[in-house]
């Protein structure tokens, strides 16, 4: 039986347009984190955020619910206009709630830009090929529903273009962060859900 | 305003307290997935430019869009008919771990006089689902039973901090005009 290191080569091999390494190339998109107010979603992109922030107290991570982390940065981009919400999440995850992008481009925000890291699989659970491996572009749905600021990131020529626009868009902007399937950064982080909304409003809001 | 105007609110004019009355309490979100039950709501809330109005494509991104608004300090309320609260189930994992503040607003179909056998299985399971999940289930059947049922989720979400639906039953909003 295929251990998830072994699928995970096999994964990198039928898939050689993925060529950013997730590790250097989140950090490299986000940039400044403290000028966000960021959702992460389960997983991949939990550890991603967890350890570009040393776990942050302006950061929501998700360790289940997962299709959850769009509507919420949605939700928290309405109710503070004032502040850049920013979402990173990952294929599977979108995917399981990838109408939410139409809910959130009817609306626009100015102030909430996406960032979905796309590795093609499944990582959390042995690498199993996700739809984006298959054929499905998540850029073109963002844009089929509505969302006028798009990118796919591919390459280290293409990260200062997507730094820019999840920072400068006009409207909700959405960045697709094409990577290998390799591992997130091993990152300790708090599991803890209520101590997480508790840490990011006292920290927000000056108030649990 | 036009005697018509005035007939057609008439039916209504539960729903337009309940709405002032969420307004009263600084609810400002309103995300829903339209149902003819909350129609006073939801176009009362498009046409408020204090409010924001989100229409949802199922009702699970409404549970996080209330957590994500929890987050930045902002009050809203969800709003449903009852066939939504089965997509919503797994999502409530985030409300009852996070602790997050939920108000659920549920226009119940498959209850009493129901002529539409499809709406009965998750009619009849909404409660104990919702029970299930840790959310307190309200019912109303009265048109003077609304503001004082919503007033008293309000003070048991916003203040308590807990997750409540109330149960716009099918006695109040009628079996029929659906």
């Amino acid at each position: 039986m295929a251990t998830p290191h072994d699928r995970r080569g096999t994964a990198a091999a039928v898939a050689p347009d993925f060529v950013l390494d997730r590790t250097q190339a989140v950090p490299a998109l986000i940039g400044r984190h403290e000028d966000f107010l960021i959702i992460a979603g389960l997983a991949g992109t939990a550890r991603d955020v967890a350890a570009l922030t040393r776990d942050g107290a302006h950061t929501y991570a998700l360790a289940g619910v997962m299709g959850a982390a769009c509507a919420m940065g949605l939700g928290l981009a309405l109710a503070r206009p004032d502040r850049r919400v920013l979402v990173v999440t990952g294929d599977g995850e979108l995917l399981m709630n990838v109408g939410t992008l139409a809910t959130i481009a009817v609306i626009n925000p100015p102030n909430l830009s996406i960032v979905c890291v796309d590795n093609g699989h499944y990582g959390e659970t042995g690498y199993q090929k996700s739809h984006t491996s298959l054929g499905v572009d998540l850029e073109k749905m963002a844009v089929g529903a509505g969302l006028k600021i798009t990118r796919t990131v591919r390459s280290e020529a293409d990260l200062a273009d997507g730094a820019r626009l999840i920072r400068n868009g006009n409207g909700t902007a959405f960045v697709l962060l094409r990577v290998k399937p390799t591992d997130p950064p091993s990152y300790k982080r708090s599991l803890d859900p209520a101590m997480g909304r508790l840490r990011f409003r006292q920290s927000l809001l000056g108030r649990p | 305003m036009s005697a018509d105007v005035d007939a057609e609110r008439d039916p209504s004019s539960w729903q337009n307290e309940l709405y002032d009355l969420l307004r009263r309490h600084r609810v400002t979100q309103f995300a829903y997935v339209p149902d003819a039950g909350h129609r006073v709501l939801i176009d009362r809330s498009l046409a408020d430019p204090e409010a924001r109005s989100v229409a949802l494509t199922t009702e699970e991104e409404g549970v996080a869009l209330l957590a994500g608004a929890d987050l930045g300090g902002e009050r809203a309320a969800l709003l449903m008919q009852s066939s939504g609260v089965g997509n919503c189930i797994n999502m409530l994992s985030l409300v009852k771990g996070g602790r997050f503040p939920m108000l659920m607003l549920v226009s119940m179909r498959g209850d009493f006089g129901e002529g539409n056998p499809w709406q009965f299985p998750m009619g009849q399971a909404v409660e104990p689902v919702l029970e299930a999940m840790g959310v307190i289930c309200m019912r109303v059947a009265r048109a003077d039973e609304v503001a004082a049922t919503v007033g008293a989720a309000l003070t048991m979400v916003f203040q308590s901090g807990h997750a409540v639906a109330v149960l716009l039953t099918q006695r109040l909003i009628g079996a029929k005009p659906f």
